[in-house]
């Protein structure tokens, strides 16, 4: 047997990122590099300072210091459906000292306009919100929420945008029938899926989810860890998940970085991590559990 | 005739230890030393008493254990890999392709059926869907697996039945390296042989086989060879023995 092509190309990089609010709130001097296919958990405690690294990745929190690179190479979905391909906020140049201007290579995200950021969340990210209230317009229709991006991206068509919100109810286990009924009519599970719904239907090529799962019960918590596989794999997605919950870890992340009080304390192979914890805390985390 | 034959995988001076930072950073030594060349096709067989280190061994050729020292190496047609430096990216590529893990206990997952369990190493290499299913209702069905059980989430299933579909899980993919961890413990005899036909037919293949089994008869049935640990313990100022090599190894 030949050996295999091991190593995938990188998507996005952390380059030394901090973003504190005090000593030790926040996160500090962060480095990793998430590679295309990849699903990552950051785990750790309370307050450690996951949701904050989460918002800075995303794009939504300027750091105090560091980088966050996005490489962008191959066509996105809405470059491949022939979607807004020229999105001015994308295509814009940018100014000459990024050396990052056109759609192609690596992007720096704060060295890009604010318009642009926000054009990339929309057209080639995805973000999960723990509750889903935050990332559902709850004053439109279920069918509007999931079709909301793909306007975005420039489809007009009522029939296939309907056909669209129809498919990605069911794969996300809704009654397509529902497809007119408010959110707000919906329970926190199903608001959650819809909620995926909504993220997922332009499969972006990035993932960002702060707890998913927390909040719910623990039936509708597996059938959306089920869901959430499913899919991830079949899209191929790139996935960085904020949770504090190690066996929803085991079951979704390849790879684990543990942070506490705004450092990550270690980092690696989710089985690893769980099953040979070299650092201290990581050793506490794991054995504090029942089954991780 | 004197082709040389590689080994698929083997291990040099293959140290493991944990340190337990909850016992004031304690070193528990498990494997000193440990050297083994796996064969494609062959069964090599771990034996040594309870906690010696066998399963010890699979978690580390699995990736889910570090190296402590030493190497654990696969040798591939164009060229070798080390494993005990490897970046966590290329264990998801390794795991896809190459290494299967039949461990002891299936790690249930709740809501996924047991068809489905057994069908997703095939689906992560990208085979189709219905193809997937074919193969892993074929392999259930040969496991005994009743028809009935298919659609259900292993969770309730019985510890038999539940170690079935983890063999399944397990054998489906044919990956060339196959790691056994006590795969016949709670069968009854008519799926143990089951379970060695299967092992007898991944050899013909060319699959490497490193593999714990408890019960005397299929051990007599499947192993080429057996490799003792007990020479790999760290045992109080012994270093000698710990550093032999493949003369460890004794011949069926
Ligand atoms: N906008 C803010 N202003 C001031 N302090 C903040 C802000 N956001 C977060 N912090 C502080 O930074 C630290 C890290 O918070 P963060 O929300 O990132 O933690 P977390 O790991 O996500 O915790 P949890 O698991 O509870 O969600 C906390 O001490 C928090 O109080
Ligand atoms: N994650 C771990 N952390 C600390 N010690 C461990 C860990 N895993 C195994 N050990 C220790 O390593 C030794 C070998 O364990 P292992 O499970 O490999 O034994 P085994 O030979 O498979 O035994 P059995 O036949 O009972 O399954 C034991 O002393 C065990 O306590
Ligand atoms: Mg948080
Ligand atoms: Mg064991």
């Amino acid at each position: 047997m030949k050996r295999p092509q091991l190593i995938r190309p990188a998507l996005l990089e952390a380059r030394n990122i901090t973003r504190l609010y005090g000593p030790k709130q926040g996160c500090e001097e962060i480095d990793f590099t998430l590679h295309q296919g990849e699903v990552l958990g950051i785990v750790g405690e309370s307050g450690s300072g996951k949701s904050t690294l989460l918002r800075v990745l995303s794009g939504l929190e300027k750091p105090d210091n560091g980088q966050v690179i996005y490489h962008r190479s191959e066509p996105s979905f809405s470059e491949l459906t022939g979607t807004d391909l020229t999105s001015p906020e994308l295509t814009s140049p940018e100014p000459a000292h990024t050396g990052l201007g056109g759609a192609e290579g690596a992007l720096d995200l704060y060295a890009i306009s604010e318009a642009r950021r926000r054009a990339l969340l929309r057209m080639e990210w995805g973000l999960v919100h723990q509750n889903p209230r935050d990332g559902l317009r709850l004053g439109v229709s279920a069918g509007a929420n999931v079709s909301e991006r793909l306007m975005a991206l420039g489809q007009r068509h009522y029939g296939n945008l309907r056909a669209a919100s129809q498919d990605w109810m069911g794969r996300v286990e809704l009654d397509p029938r529902r497809i007119d009924d408010a959110p707000r009519t919906f329970s926190g599970g199903m608001q959650q899926r819809l909620q995926i719904a909504r993220t997922l239907v332009t499969e972006p090529r990035l993932v960002f989810m702060d707890e998913p799962t927390g909040g719910l019960d623990v039936s509708v918590q597996a059938r959306l860890l089920d869901m959430l596989r499913t899919l991830t794999r079949q899209l191929g997605l790139s996935v960085i998940l904020v949770t504090h919950d190690l066996a929803v870890a085991r079951l979704l992340a390849h790879r684990l970085m543990v942070m506490r009080q705004g450092r990550v304390v270690e980092a690696g192979l989710t089985d690893q991590i769980l099953d040979d914890p070299q650092h201290d805390y990581t050793q506490l985390l794991v054995s504090s559990v029942l089954t991780p | 005739m004197t082709a040389i034959r590689q080994p698929f995988l083997s291990a040099s001076a293959l140290d493991k230890s944990f340190v337990l930072h909850a016992q004031s950073g304690q070193q528990l030594d498990v494997m000193r030393g440990l050297e083994l060349r796996l064969m494609p096709g062959e069964c090599l067989v771990l034996a040594g008493r309870s906690g010696i280190g066998k399963s010890t061994l699979l978690k580390m050729v699995n990736g889910n254990y570090r190296v402590s020292a030493g190497r654990l190496t696969l040798h591939f047609e164009d060229g070798e890999l080390e494993l005990s430096n490897l970046p966590a990216q290329a264990w998801h590529v390794l795991r896809r392709d190459v290494i299967g893990y039949v461990s002891q206990f299936l790690r249930v997952v709740p809501r996924v059926s047991a068809r489905q369990v057994v069908m997703e190493p095939l689906l992560s290499q990208g085979v189709a869907q219905d193809e997937a299913c074919r193969r892993a209702e074929a392999l259930l069905a040969r496991l005994n697996l009743p028809k009935r059980l298919w659609d259900l989430a292993p969770g309730t299933f019985s510890g038999g039945e539940q170690q079935r579909v983890n063999i399944a899980r397990g054998f489906i993919a044919e990956h060339p390296l196959l790691l056994l961890d006590e795969p016949t413990a709670s069968l009854d005899s008519a799926n143990r042989d089951v379970v060695v036909e299967l092992i007898q037919e991944a050899k013909a293949r060319g699959t490497a086989m490193l593999g714990i089994f408890h019960d005397e008869d299929v051990r007599e049935r499947v192993a080429d060879r057996q490799l003792p640990l007990e020479a790999h313990m760290l045992s109080a100022g012994d270093a000698s023995t710990a550093v032999n090599n493949d003369t460890q190894e004794s011949p069926r």
